[in-house]
């Protein structure tokens, strides 16, 4: 178990390097000059190098990359943003919450959604509940999330007024000056980012359940239940749930590690100060620390995510042994 | 347990009447290419403590029969016959009508008297595992990964017996030690997948047995074995047999196994049984054309073959099965009247626990039987092949 971790680690640190790598090369393949938008608008061509040469960005590329991974394993540092010259650590450490925030509510609620859904209209296939499920799935697989964010800002909170329309509030300490704050409207401000982000991950768990669990009634070990007398509502819990609901597990574990990178669509509606937006913003204003800063992050996330659901797999598939 | 057979037992009150009789038992599955008559007017009868070997091809119905016995189907659906139409077509307006259930069983399965075809589900819960127990096929396959064996003997006992999770653990080891299962107290808390294949159709064996019942149904025990441990499950199972007094329903391909276990066999063919006599009787006089071509192409150890001798064609589709007797387009006896006419099973007169549905006249038969067992004797003495056609032009 403990190689195991190692090994992981190692490999880790690798994939790491790769990413961080890849988007140093393609920053600089881009045909803009990061210094010329920092120095503003009326900078002469002088302003323009010395900003350029205060950045950094006059080095080569490949020692620029070496001072970024000296600053971050040093100083634990990811430098300062081109834009607005704040540490981009203090800009993450804002942002995360609010997107973690989002996406582990939305995971919450996608889930609540697919389980039962995916479930019941596995054991009554061709049913009404089951058809009328899979439309749904139909819908909120093809429909884009942006569309079904705008319908439910519109309908849910501009006509029926039931929700607020956009923005956020911080759940423990809101700034000064802010208007709200606290749990309750922390929550009242979520619903619809989160109903919004949950509706395509819902259709796309509700039909992989539904998929997993009639793959199980048909395995063989479900008939011997049966034939040893286990009445129905036990052989579904434990003979059927236990063995589809497995492969969710993993996939729970990655899609809300990729989605903590950013869920940019569902922050651009509802103007949530989340990483989603801070990535957009940093590859518009072509703010390299910034936006290095929401990879690595997210990086992170998609590691330790697939570290958790492997060694938690183990737990959970007495089949899986970590060697 | 018993109690509720009792009632209806009056039917058949001296000792050796069936343990389990079944008649005209039918059952049809709805698919999406049509109306499958995967049972067809079946009719057999297990006595206490025997065993019946069912043999016959893939598809021909032996596993759905013993399944519809103990409503094991997918989403089986229930009906009443009247007298109005033949059986086969009111089932395939019911499936037709039904968006509810996808199989359709009617006849009796008298078990003790009481027709398992008709008990309530919670009654069947009460039978399935306690009075009647199922092995299957594949032991990789039939035990679930994620809990314990123990955990799943521990199961089937506490679905029957009234006994604490600590007696039902005894109980558990104690079945896996009688099923030969080295350091059971240990193994006992073992997943299905740190034992081989052998050990895991033992585990199934001690589960089927654990509740000591009266009746087992193997469901092709040793297909998936290799040949060694295949010959280790039988003598197992003969032995576990004669010690709790178990009958035992076989379902196999495998000649070699019925005349290894079984007391009587059925021999079916596409939905329907073909013959069923004892099993000395089967191998020494069959009278089905059928069960010849099947002895016919037994691989036989002293006799050298290139390949095979086989039944020429394929078994008819059970979708559509062809009118008349079954076997006709594939019998080199066939006459007019099999073109025609569904021959039911009838005694031999010589021997009447030998049935066979075929229109041929006795002697016939008889003749034809001595001529393939003459045939098989001189290929081994030859050591060659018995020619295809044993009938003569």
């Amino acid at each position: 178990m403990f190689q195991y971790l190692v090994r992981r680690t190692l490999w880790a640190g690798v994939l790491f390097l790769g990413v961080t790598l890849i988007t140093y090369v393609l920053f600089f393949l881009l045909p803009a000059d990061p210094a010329r938008l920092a120095a503003g608008k009326s900078a002469t061509a002088e302003d323009v190098a010395r900003v350029s040469h205060q950045l950094g960005l006059d080095r080569p590329v490949y020692e620029q990359y070496g001072l970024f991974l000296k600053h971050l394993v040093i100083d634990q540092s990811l430098g300062r943003s081109y834009a607005n010259r704040r540490s981009v650590n203090e800009m993450i450490t804002e942002a995360a919450p609010v997107t973690i925030g989002l996406v582990v509510g939305g995971a919450i609620l996608w889930m609540l959604i697919a389980l039962p859904i995916g479930i019941l209209s596995a054991l009554r296939p061709r049913s009404l509940l089951d058809r009328g499920a899979m439309i749904f799935v139909l819908v909120g697989i093809s429909a884009p999330v942006v569309w079904i964010g705008l319908l439910l800002q519109y309908f849910v909170g501009y006509k029926w007024g039931l929700t607020p329309n956009a923005g956020y509030c911080d759940v423990i300490n809101p700034p000064e000056g802010q208007t709200c704050g606290g749990p309750w409207d922390w929550f009242y401000h979520m619903i619809l980012p989160w109903m919004t982000f949950a509706i395509l991950f819902a259709a796309i768990y509700a039909r992989m359940i539904r998929a997993n669990v009639m793959d199980t009634l048909g395995e063989d070990y479900v008939r011997t239940a049966r034939a040893k007398g286990v009445p129905e509502r036990q052989v579904i819990s434990r003979h059927v749930l236990r063995n589809a609901l497995l492969p969710v597990v993993t996939m729970l574990g990655l899609d809300i590690g990729i989605a903590l990178g950013g869920a940019i669509f569902t922050e651009a509606i509802f103007n949530l100060p989340g990483l989603g937006r801070l990535a957009l913003n940093s590859v518009l204003n072509l703010d390299l620390p910034t936006l290095q800063g929401v990879i690595v992050f997210a990086t992170l996330a998609i590691i330790v995510l697939n570290l958790i659901v492997d060694v938690l797999y183990a737990y959970i598939d007495p089949r899986i042994r970590l060697t | 347990m018993t109690s509720t057979a009792e009632a209806s037992v009056e039917t058949n009150a001296d000792d050796e009447g069936p343990l389990l009789d079944v008649r005209d038992l039918r059952t049809y599955f709805k698919t999406d290419d049509g109306i499958v008559k995967a049972v067809d007017g079946v009719s057999f009868s297990v006595k206490p403590g025997e065993t019946l070997g069912v043999v016959g091809e893939s598809g021909c119905g032996k596993s759905v029969t013993m399944m519809s016995i103990l409503s094991l189907n997918p989403k089986p659906g229930r009906m009443r016959l009247d007298d109005r139409s033949t059986p086969g077509a009111q089932m395939q307006s019911f499936l037709r009508e039904s968006k509810k259930y996808t199989s359709i069983s009617t006849g009796q399965a008298l078990f003790r008297g009481e027709d398992l075809l008709q008990a309530s589900k919670r009654r069947l819960r009460k039978v399935r595992g306690s009075e009647i127990s199922m092995i299957f096929q594949d032991p990789m396959t039939s035990l679930n990964p994620v809990h314990t064996v123990g955990d799943q003997l521990i199961e089937a006992v506490l679905m029957h017996r009234d006994v604490t999770s600590r007696e039902a653990r005894e109980l558990a080891i104690e079945g896996l030690n009688e099923v030969g299962i080295p350091r059971a107290e240990r193994r006992v808390d073992d997943y299905p997948h740190q034992f081989s294949g052998g050990m895991r159709q033992r585990v199934m064996i001690a589960m089927a047995l654990i509740n000591d019942p009266a009746l087992l149904i193997a469901d092709e025990p040793t297909t998936a074995l290799d040949v060694t441990t295949q010959a280790q499950i039988l003598g197992l199972m003969k032995q576990l047999q004669e010690e709790h007094g178990t009958a035992v329903v076989m379902i196999t391909h495998d000649l070699g196994v019925i005349a290894e276990i079984a007391d009587d066999v059925a021999v079916m063919y596409a939905a329907r049984v073909a013959e069923q006599s004892p099993v000395y009787s089967l191998f020494e006089r069959p009278l089905h054309p059928y069960t010849w071509g099947l002895l016919g192409s037994l691989p036989r150890l002293e006799v050298e073959l290139e390949r095979l001798t086989q039944i020429a064609g394929q078994p008819p589709s059970l979708l559509n099965p062809p009118s008349g007797c079954r076997f006709n387009p594939r019998c080199s006896y066939a006459f007019d009247r099999c073109l025609r006419e569904l021959p039911e099973a009838t005694p031999a007169s010589f021997d009447p626990e030998h049935l066979d549905a075929c229109f041929l006249d006795e002697a016939t038969k008889v003749e034809e039987s001595a001529r393939l067992a003459a045939a098989l004797a001189l290929a081994e003495e030859t050591g060659m092949s018995v020619p295809p056609e044993t009938r003569s032009p």
